[in-house]
């Protein structure tokens, strides 16, 4: 069992990792999910393996599972919806008022002054630039 | 009075100037005036005992663990620049009055000037190398602030940036090298440190130490090779050059150097090290100054190169060695400041500082030209004067000693030094103020008021004094001679006198005055000479030197933060996994206690199906609607799993999170296009792949070693087991340490959870106001529209659902405390029950029968929380005590009441207004872009007439 348990996070946190890494919001959000998944699970598994011994207190009951972990994971649970939502309502914004929804910077936009002043004078080019290029993304 | 208050006097004090500025000019330099001068007579208190031979502590240990103390003591070498500090902070302060112009921001300048004084005499007098340490970067600092004063002025930008540049390094350096000598002594206290000469200097991290520590000396001191920052600080005002330049901040560097005399020296490396330095630095200062042609910057490079003798008088490491370094610092500050100060008067009253524009001041500035001469005279080493006696002990110092087997080099260098230095003096003189009246000075100069020259009149009345009068300085000399010996050599036995008889020092002194008059003689072809020859010029290499730095900076953050987040994301993934490694091969990992458990077949199908999800989700990825139905998938395993592992509450929180969050998904789902394109090419995908399958194969193989293991000491959940329906009356351990024993963590939970809401609902609103709406608006559905968006069947459906629905949130929101169940769940099943209502009947005409406002409910929730602790208050007890009892009202079984459930109320509000506040938030979105507005729950209703359809699409 410990063995399907630890394979399973590894997995998550895997397909978590390289959809995190592709070009796009929303594989990206995916991917947020499946590593919020794996590391819930993780916590979780923290506590060792028991089955059938939820920490319920009963007079019969044989043992009890760590409810320690099971009570920090269950505030991260919906705290990462929180976060997914908020996640996914900046990148919808910036789709729709980008009409781009890469998750880089893309080159030949304008994306502030990173090298100081001298950038400044460029602005104007670069934003002419930007026009073409979107609708060349479409 | 307190050595704590000698300390703090001028940091509170920099408050006044600022506050006294309004009052005027006059009252603001009277108001620091006042402030330096309590100071200085809480000082003087103390003189009588360090005299005798006393020492003055006060004691205040501060952070003892880290062994930083606010220790303070007060010896003869504190004395002496103690005083120094203050008293010639008095004489700047009321020179500053009339130097600077009515442009300039007086209460400013004071304020820095205070501040500078308070950091130096907290150098001075601490004894805690710790201290000292942000006693010494506040020097930099606050130097920084005086260098660059004149903000308007790019040379005194520039100049204060370099010396904070140089100093700051130094200072860096020097933190290195006081933490190795504390761990060396095993204490930061100065005095401690003071007492352990052997130990430090048998440590093997004695060297380092030494070049750490001589590194922030020589930055400060400006030993060559980073001597270049002094001159360039010259765009200062001239009080702060008169200040910092000559009395104190660059005699801080040689005040460590005779502070941790007695352990540091005495070895070959410091003599090396110091005696070499010192002497490159006097020579090389004495050339170049002699050839500059600005008053300042002559002034300056001869700083440098009497800086250079006095730490070679310390490197020599001989007790007269130190005894002349003592005697030349006071000297130092006496003339130095002087001429400073009337080469600020030339300067403000002649409108320039440029010799060649100089000249015939005699006759025009009577009085400066007297000041002046006389304290050049003294620099030059002339007998009378005090400048020539510390000189003479100089010589004599440098005859005896012998550096790299070659007995003559130190006493001809120190001879050629001494012959610039009289040479620049000589020039000083000749160049401003002898020779022929000139028509054509910038201004029409003539002495200034009583209140400029006065400072440089009482400095020069010392240097004559002392000189004609040595003995008078004996006892402060002797006294702190002994401080800085540290009992390991005997005080030398001589005393200060003019005339010695033919010595060697002697001769070598006559050679100097006679040759620095013979090359004032030939000064104009040698200048010419001079100008012809090619010289580095330090500016340009200390530029080269900061764009090479600033280049290679900028070639590591372009590589590393170019922007992209994928790249980000990879290296961090990369960074992660790579240190875990680390960890996992130099590590140690006990023995595995624990068993395998034996495997279910409904384990392997949960897992068979978890995994086939998550590999089919990464293949399927660019088909968004299937990616997260997927994702579905998944998330249903994944609270399968909980529920199998003993979590009931994680398993109904998770299934519940996972409906509302692919509700949300699909929200978004509808204005995001429906597929991802493929663009990175094989290559890439392959290398994200591989650290995919890293970090996968490294998160595995660590819980799994978890898994393997018990726990190494006792676990605190054993704790919550046995007081959960003890002290929290609930038999549901999870969510009573949620309630109760964590109740506080839960509460902020349920605020940034509502934070995040709020965030939502302001961006939404943002992007509603933003030329997006206009495209929300007139933008085409890109899926065909269902014909009947809210039929029938589901309308009738789910409103007789809802109260069931409702029914079994309160049903597992009361059970919680002791089933699972609690407020997080039953918020999350009852913010489930209203979103159905907005699927089946419309956005309109649910959002019509809402009658709170879902922020209202978040608020309500926090309150309701807050107040359920807060109540706890009443009853004496700390916030989110709980308190519960059991009631019976017949015919009803006996039931328990909690407080806890007051705050579990808290919470299911804060849940329930937080998530209908983000879905909400959405469907305003999907609202303004392609939805015909209906105030009918269904499109089509046989109830409703014909023509009264306007809800349907056309």
């Amino acid at each position: 069992m410990e063995i399907l348990l630890s394979s399973a996070i590894g997995v998550l946190t895997a397909a978590g990792l390289y959809l995190v890494m592709r070009l796009r919001t929303f594989p990206v959000i995916l991917g947020t999910s499946l590593l919020s998944y794996a590391v819930n699970v993780f916590l979780f598994a923290t506590g060792r393996i028991a089955i059938n011994q939820p920490p319920i207190l009963t007079d019969t009951a044989q043992g009890y599972a760590d409810p320690l972990p099971q009570a920090l994971v269950l505030t991260a649970i919906v705290i990462s919806f929180g976060m997914t939502a908020v996640v996914v309502i900046i990148a919808l914004g910036a789709y729709l008022s980008g009409n781009d929804d890469h998750i880089d910077d893309q080159p030949g936009l304008f994306h502030g002054p990173v090298d100081g002043e001298e950038d400044g004078a460029e602005m104007g080019s670069d934003l002419a630039h930007q026009v073409p290029q979107q609708e060349a993304g479409r | 009075m307190s050595l704590f208050l000698i300390v703090a006097l001028p940091f509170i004090g920099a408050l006044m100037p600022g506050l006294m500025i309004a009052a005027g000019r006059r009252a603001c330099a009277l108001a620091t005036l006042w402030v330096t001068l309590a100071a200085f007579i809480g000082l003087l208190t103390h003189v009588p005992t360090v005299m005798a031979g006393g020492i003055v502590t006060a004691r205040l240990d501060w952070l003892p663990g880290l062994g930083l103390n606010a220790n303070f003591y007060l010896d003869g070498l504190g004395l002496l620049f103690g005083l120094m500090i203050l008293g010639i902070g008095m004489l700047v302060i009321i020179y500053g009055r009339y130097y600077l112009s009515r442009e300039d921001n007086m209460g400013e300048f004071y304020s820095y000037l205070l501040l500078f004084q308070g950091a130096m005499i907290g150098v001075v007098l601490c004894d805690n190398i710790l201290m000292l340490l942000v006693f010494w970067e506040l020097t930099s600092l606050s130097s920084f602030l005086l260098i660059g004063y004149w903000k308007h002025l790019p040379e005194g930008r520039q100049g204060a940036r370099m010396a904070l540049t140089v100093t700051g390094m130094g200072g860096l350096a020097m933190i290195g090298g006081m933490m190795m000598l504390g761990q060396i002594v095993g204490s930061y206290d100065l005095t401690v440190i003071l007492e352990n000469r052997e130990a430090i200097q048998a440590s093997p991290l004695y060297l380092p130490a030494l070049i750490l520590i001589l590194l922030g000396c020589f930055t400060k001191s400006a030993q060559f090779p980073f001597h270049f920052w002094l001159p360039h600080a010259m765009a200062a005002p001239t009080p702060v050059s008169a200040y910092l330049h000559s009395a104190t901040m660059v005699k801080a560097g040689i005040f460590l150097m005779a502070r941790l005399w007695p352990v540091l020296s005495g070895t070959d490396a410091w003599f090396y090290i110091v005696t070499t330095a010192g002497l490159v630095t006097m020579v090389l200062g004495a050339v170049i100054g002699l050839f500059k042609h600005d008053l300042k910057a002559l002034l300056a490079f001869s700083t440098v190169s009497h800086l250079g003798l006095i730490t070679m008088l310390l490197g020599t490491g001989t007790s007269y060695g130190a005894m002349a370094a003592v005697f030349h610092i006071m000297n130092h500050a006496t003339f130095k400041a002087a001429l400073f100060m009337t080469a600020g008067i030339v300067d403000h009253e002649a409108h320039t500082r440029h010799i060649p524009a100089l000249g015939g001041l005699r006759k025009l500035m009577p009085v400066t030209f007297t000041i002046a001469t006389i304290a050049a005279l003294s620099m030059a080493g002339i007998p009378l004067l005090n400048g020539f006696l510390s000189k003479e002990m100089m010589l004599e110092e440098a005859a005896h000693t012998t550096l790299y087997a070659t007995p003559w080099l130190v006493p001809v260098l120190a001879t050629v030094g001494a012959l610039f230095s009289a040479a620049y003096s000589f020039r000083f003189i000749v160049h401003t103020f002898l020779g022929p009246v000139r028509d054509d000075y910038p201004a029409k100069p003539h002495d200034p008021n009583f209140g400029m020259y006065f400072s440089p009149a009482l400095l020069t009345v010392l240097v004559v004094l002392i000189g004609i009068a040595p003995f008078v300085a004996e006892p402060l000399v002797f006294a702190v001679t002994e401080d800085v010996l540290g009992g390991i050599l005997p005080l030398p036995d001589v005393h200060l006198k003019i005339w010695h008889g033919l010595t060697p020092a002697l001769m070598m002194s006559a050679i100097a005055v006679v040759g620095g008059l013979i090359l004032l003689a030939i000064f104009a072809p040698l200048s010419r000479g001079w100008d012809a020859a090619p010289r580095p010029e330090a500016k340009a290499i200390f530029d080269r030197v900061i764009a090479a730095c600033v280049h290679a900076a900028q070639g590591v953050t372009r590589r590393l933060h170019d922007g992209s987040l994928t790249r980000y994301a990879a290296i961090f993934g990369v960074t992660v996994v790579a240190v875990g490694l680390h960890a996992w091969t130099s590590g140690s990992v006990g023995p595995e206690t624990r068993a395998l458990t034996p495997v279910t077949p409904i384990a392997i199908a949960g897992w068979l199906l978890l995994v086939g999800a998550a590999l089919l989700l990464v293949i399927h990825h660019r088909n968004r609607l299937r990616a997260l139905i997927l994702m579905g998938v998944i998330g249903l395993m994944v609270s399968m799993g909980f529920n199998f592992f003993s979590a009931p509450d994680l398993a109904l929180t998770q299934i519940s999170v996972e409906v509302v969050t692919i509700i949300l998904m699909l929200l978004a789902l509808n204005f995001l296009p429906n597929t991802t394109p493929v663009e990175s090419g094989g290559l890439r995908r392959l290398r994200d792949g591989v650290i995919a399958v890293a970090g996968g194969l490294a998160s595995s193989s660590l819980i799994y070693s978890i898994l393997m293991r018990d726990f190494a000491s006792p676990s605190i959940s054993e704790y919550h087991l046995a007081n959960s329906y003890k002290g929290g009356g609930g038999t549901n351990v999870v969510n009573v340490i949620l309630v109760d024993f964590r109740g506080f963590d839960t509460f902020g939970e349920i605020i940034v959870l509502g934070i995040a809401a709020l965030v939502i609902y302001a961006l939404t609103e943002t992007l509603l106001s933003s030329p997006v709406r206009a495209r929300l608006l007139n933008r085409k559905p890109d899926q065909p529209r269902a014909g009947d968006a809210h039929p029938l069947m589901m309308v009738v459906m789910t409103r007789v659902m809802l109260p069931l629905f409702l029914m079994v949130g309160v049903y597992i929101f009361l059970r919680g405390h002791n089933q699972p169940g609690g407020g997080f769940i039953a918020g999350l099943i009852v913010a489930i029950a209203v979103v159905v209502q907005y699927m089946a009947s419309g956005f309109a005409w649910a959002d019509a029968r809402q009658r709170f406002p879902y922020h209202g409910i978040i608020g309500a929730g926090v309150l309701v929380a807050g107040l359920t602790g807060i109540g706890a208050w009443y009853a004496g007890k700390p916030f989110l005590t709980s308190a519960f009892g059991y009631f019976r009202i017949p015919p009803m079984e006996e039931f328990e009441l909690a407080t806890a459930m007051g705050f579990d109320l808290g919470v299911f509000l804060a849940v329930v207004g937080a998530v209908m506040l983000s879905l909400h938030s959405f469907s305003r979105l999907a609202r303004t872009a392609d939805m015909n507005v209906s105030e009918h729950a269904m499109d089509i209703d046989p109830s409703r007439p014909e023509d009264d359809t306007n809800g349907q699409e056309a």
